[in-house]
């Protein structure tokens, strides 16, 4: 294994409480030393990566993509889902289980780790919640989770049954597993294919309403109130509506293992950017409201949203290229994460530099218990993004490594721009 | 109880709504909303001079072009009108419907229109079950696409032969419009407005004229948010109070095929909504009768009504095809605004 010495940078590591000007040598895939600012360049056997005028971060961690493999290849696949990953300056990311078929076993969640896939950054599995995601039959999460699976969720079939999700928070607290939740009561939206509201009305679309998501948020957390003394861990996927935030909230107060995940489309975009049928602003849950975008700001600043998360979702152009009510649901988010976050969250909304790289690095990590990521100590993984944090650059679709260009962001400017992105000391990405 | 926010937090910078995707062709009519009072005024007239044409003459305006009619749905009045109004103009139509073209092979919509662009077509009017499929024709093929109906969306040449019947009896002798033309009118419609894009298409161009639209109908069929979509648009859920108010009077069908497992219980719709001859001679005895068609005698109507004297329905079908010579005159011949 190569050694590896970043140099001259400013470390930014909120985890650690580390906010400095740090040389970081990196040894067979791991942080082997952390020094004052100049003191590794002559390291021995080093390659050094000049880092002045950059900052130096815990690789990034995406807990929610949609990698495509097994089974639909033609959208993404697990090498170029990760290659986008790495552009982005991900290290890690969570992949769903809504492939083909199903992850709901032993066998595709080992598969999908397979070196043969060839990731160029860390791939964890989120396994199927119920045998291919029908919501009747549990599966088994203690097997699951020996195979490398982080989490279990119907991801895009929410378990609708209450004894089915009980039983799911249960089995799951038992082995230590997170439950995911796409918040949706499937029963409200039938047809549906954006938020309900005026903009619908005017657009002729059915109408998504806020309260399938919230009350699917509300009725879960009953469950984990009654569960309370098994544990079990609830996390709220791509949050959009304030009423869903707002029950988060209230659980948190209450006591409960109860976490959530923003994308940035949902504090960034609101049902107007639906413009003219623009398939590119269709996912699920929808756009909303410019009141529930500013309750995810909100959120964010105080401190109740736990992490970012892409819902980095390729579709085939041709997919998206058909009647807005036909078109998948979905973006990607890869490339984009971090020149949003960096423009909006902490350019515009002045949130400090560290809480914005923790919330795309250090509580993704805690919140699906990955040990070793997220941080940049002596001994932890050797997962690193170095970006340039004052450089603007505008977004282009076309120049995605993903293989899905399907996102509303093309031509958007960014701010802060990946220079390497390096996974268990390997460069993975390196930028202009 | 959770405090108020700081002004700050209300007044922060966000990104700002599209405005629009990318540009039109300047013949294109996919919406009320592409055309300014001044373009409506233009078609309105445009629409009684061409009426009022020698047919020989008229039909060399569009001479040997070609049109396709692209429909995915049925339609009597609409696809009739369009083909007869290009027709009395001269050109060439063809007909392309979902039940009997590649489209029940699979074809997508952006391929059958590169399809009828690559055969010649120089138009293409099209009627979809898709809110917003005349957006993604017109993106795919870059041609002047006219708006013949898509899903619950918008269907704009029957909002301008809606207004070209209403100024006939409201404003007769007048050919063109201003913004406060119908100034003083209260234009009602009642029924399924939820699923209506004649309603939706209305709403938008009334009011731009001056009037005051006037909805009514149960809440299943009429949200609240309806109100919301645009200035000048009111609820009145009494339909004798609507009647009593209204100069006009817009009928619509409850569109069984759009209902999606909406349960509604028709009789006690027919008591509270049916337009018949006691309540019209009760509550608006001057009143212009509107219905996009096709009626349902019996159901929102009765056939008192539709055939009595305040019924302008069957002027209404004629009207739109002096309204649809016009707007192919314009679709062929509106100048390409500086489009790729």
């Amino acid at each position: 294994m190569t050694t590896l010495a970043i140099c001259g940078g400013r470390l930014v590591d909120p985890a650690a409480g580390v906010d400095a000007a740090k040389d970081i040598l990196l040894i067979n895939g791991r942080v082997a030393e952390i020094a004052g600012s100049g003191k590794l360049k002559n390291a021995e056997g080093a390659e050094v990566l000049d880092a002045a005028g950059l900052v130096v971060a815990p690789g990034l961690i995406d807990i929610h993509v949609h990698l495509r493999e097994p089974g639909q290849a033609y959208k993404e696949t697990i090498a170029t889902g990760t290659a986008a990953a790495a552009a982005g300056g991900f290290t890690s990311v969570a992949a769903m289980p809504n492939t083909t078929p199903v992850n709901d076993s032993v066998e595709v969640t080992r598969w999908m780790q397979a070196p043969e896939r060839g990731a160029q950054v860390r791939v964890f599995p989120i396994a199927a919640a119920t045998r291919g995601s029908k919501g009747e039959v549990i599966n088994d999460y203690a097997a699951l989770k020996s195979a490398g699976a982080v989490a279990v969720t119907d991801d895009g079939r929410p378990i609708l049954k209450d004894g089915m999700m009980r039983e799911t928070l249960a089995a799951a607290a038992r082995v230590g597993l997170t439950v995911i939740q796409h918040a949706e009561d499937t029963r409200m939206t039938q047809g549906a294919s954006m938020n309900l509201g005026p903009v619908s009305f005017k657009l002729g679309l059915r109408g998504m309403p806020p309260e399938a998501e919230s009350s699917m948020v509300e009725r879960d957390i009953r469950l984990v109130t009654e569960l309370r003394d098994s544990h079990p861990h609830l996390h709220v996927a791509h949050t959009s509506t304030a009423a869903a935030l707002a029950a988060v909230r209230q659980a948190r107060r209450n006591g409960l293992r109860v976490t959530c995940e923003v994308a940035p489309h949902h504090f960034l975009l609101t049902e107007e950017h639906v413009g003219l049928y623009n398939t590119h602003a269709k996912m699920n849950p929808p756009l909303r409201s410019a009141a529930d975008r500013d309750a995810m700001i909100d959120a964010i600043l105080d401190g109740v949203v736990d992490a970012i998360a892409t819902d980095h979702a390729p579709h085939a152009m041709h997919e998206k290229e058909v009647e807005f009510e036909l078109a998948p649901n979905g973006i990607t988010g890869l490339e984009t994460a971090l020149g949003l976050c960096l423009r909006w969250l902490h350019g515009e909304w002045k949130i400090p530099m560290g809480r914005v790289l923790s919330l795309l690095s250090a509580q993704p990590a805690a919140l699906l218990g990955l040990k070793g990521r997220g941080t940049l100590t002596v001994g932890s993984f050797g997962d690193v993004v170095v970006f340039d944090p004052k450089a603007e650059w505008t977004f282009r679709a076309t120049e995605s490594k993903s293989k899905a260009k399907n996102t509303p962001f093309d031509g958007w400017t960014m701010q802060g721009k990946v220079r390497w992105t390096i996974s268990e000391g390997r460069v993975v990405y390196a930028g202009q | 109880m959770k405090p108020a926010l700081p002004t700050t937090r209300r007044q922060r910078s966000t990104p700002p709504a599209p405005t629009s995707l990318f540009p039109y062709h300047p013949g294109s009519l996919l919406s009320v909303l592409d055309l300014t009072v001044d373009g409506v005024s233009r078609l309105l007239i445009r629409a009684t001079e061409l009426d009022n044409m020698d047919p020989i003459v008229r039909d060399h305006i569009l001479a040997k072009r070609r049109i396709a009619l692209l429909f995915y749905e049925s339609s009597t009045r609409t696809r009739t009108s369009f083909e007869l109004a290009c027709k009395a103009l001269g050109a060439d139509t063809t007909l392309v419907s979902s039940l009997s073209s590649s489209i029940e092979k699979g074809e997508s919509l952006k391929d059958t229109g590169l399809t009828l662009r690559a055969l010649g077509a120089e138009a293409i009017i099209l009627r979809h079950n898709s809110s917003g499929a005349a957006w993604l024709l017109e993106e795919s093929t870059r041609l002047p696409v006219i708006n013949a109906g898509d899903g619950m969306h918008e269907h704009p040449t029957q909002a301008l032969l809606d207004l070209r019947t209403i100024l006939t009896h409201l404003r007769p002798g007048l050919a063109g419009v201003k913004p406060d033309t119908l100034a003083g009118v209260t234009v009602m419609i009642t029924g399924d407005i939820l699923h209506s894009r004649v309603a939706r298409s209305n709403m938008q161009l009334l009011p731009r004229v001056g009037a005051r639209v006037l909805l009514c109908g149960p809440k299943e069929l009429l949200p609240e948010q309806a109100a919301r979509s645009g200035p000048g648009i009111e609820i009145e859920r009494d339909f004798d109070a609507a009647l009593a108010q209204s100069q006009a009077v817009m009928m619509l069908r409850i569109q069984a095929e759009r209902l999606a497992g909406l349960q509604l219980d028709l009789d006690e719709y027919k008591a509270n909504y049916q337009l018949t001859g006691q309540r019209l001679a009760t509550h608006a005895p001057a009143a212009v009768v509107l219905h996009p068609g096709p009626i349902i005698r019996g159901m929102e109507i009765t056939a008192g009504v539709a055939d009595g004297v305040q019924s302008a329905i069957l002027e209404q079908v004629t009207n739109g095809l002096a309204i649809r010579m016009a707007v192919m005159e314009r679709a062929l011949t509106a100048e390409n605004g500086g489009r790729a």
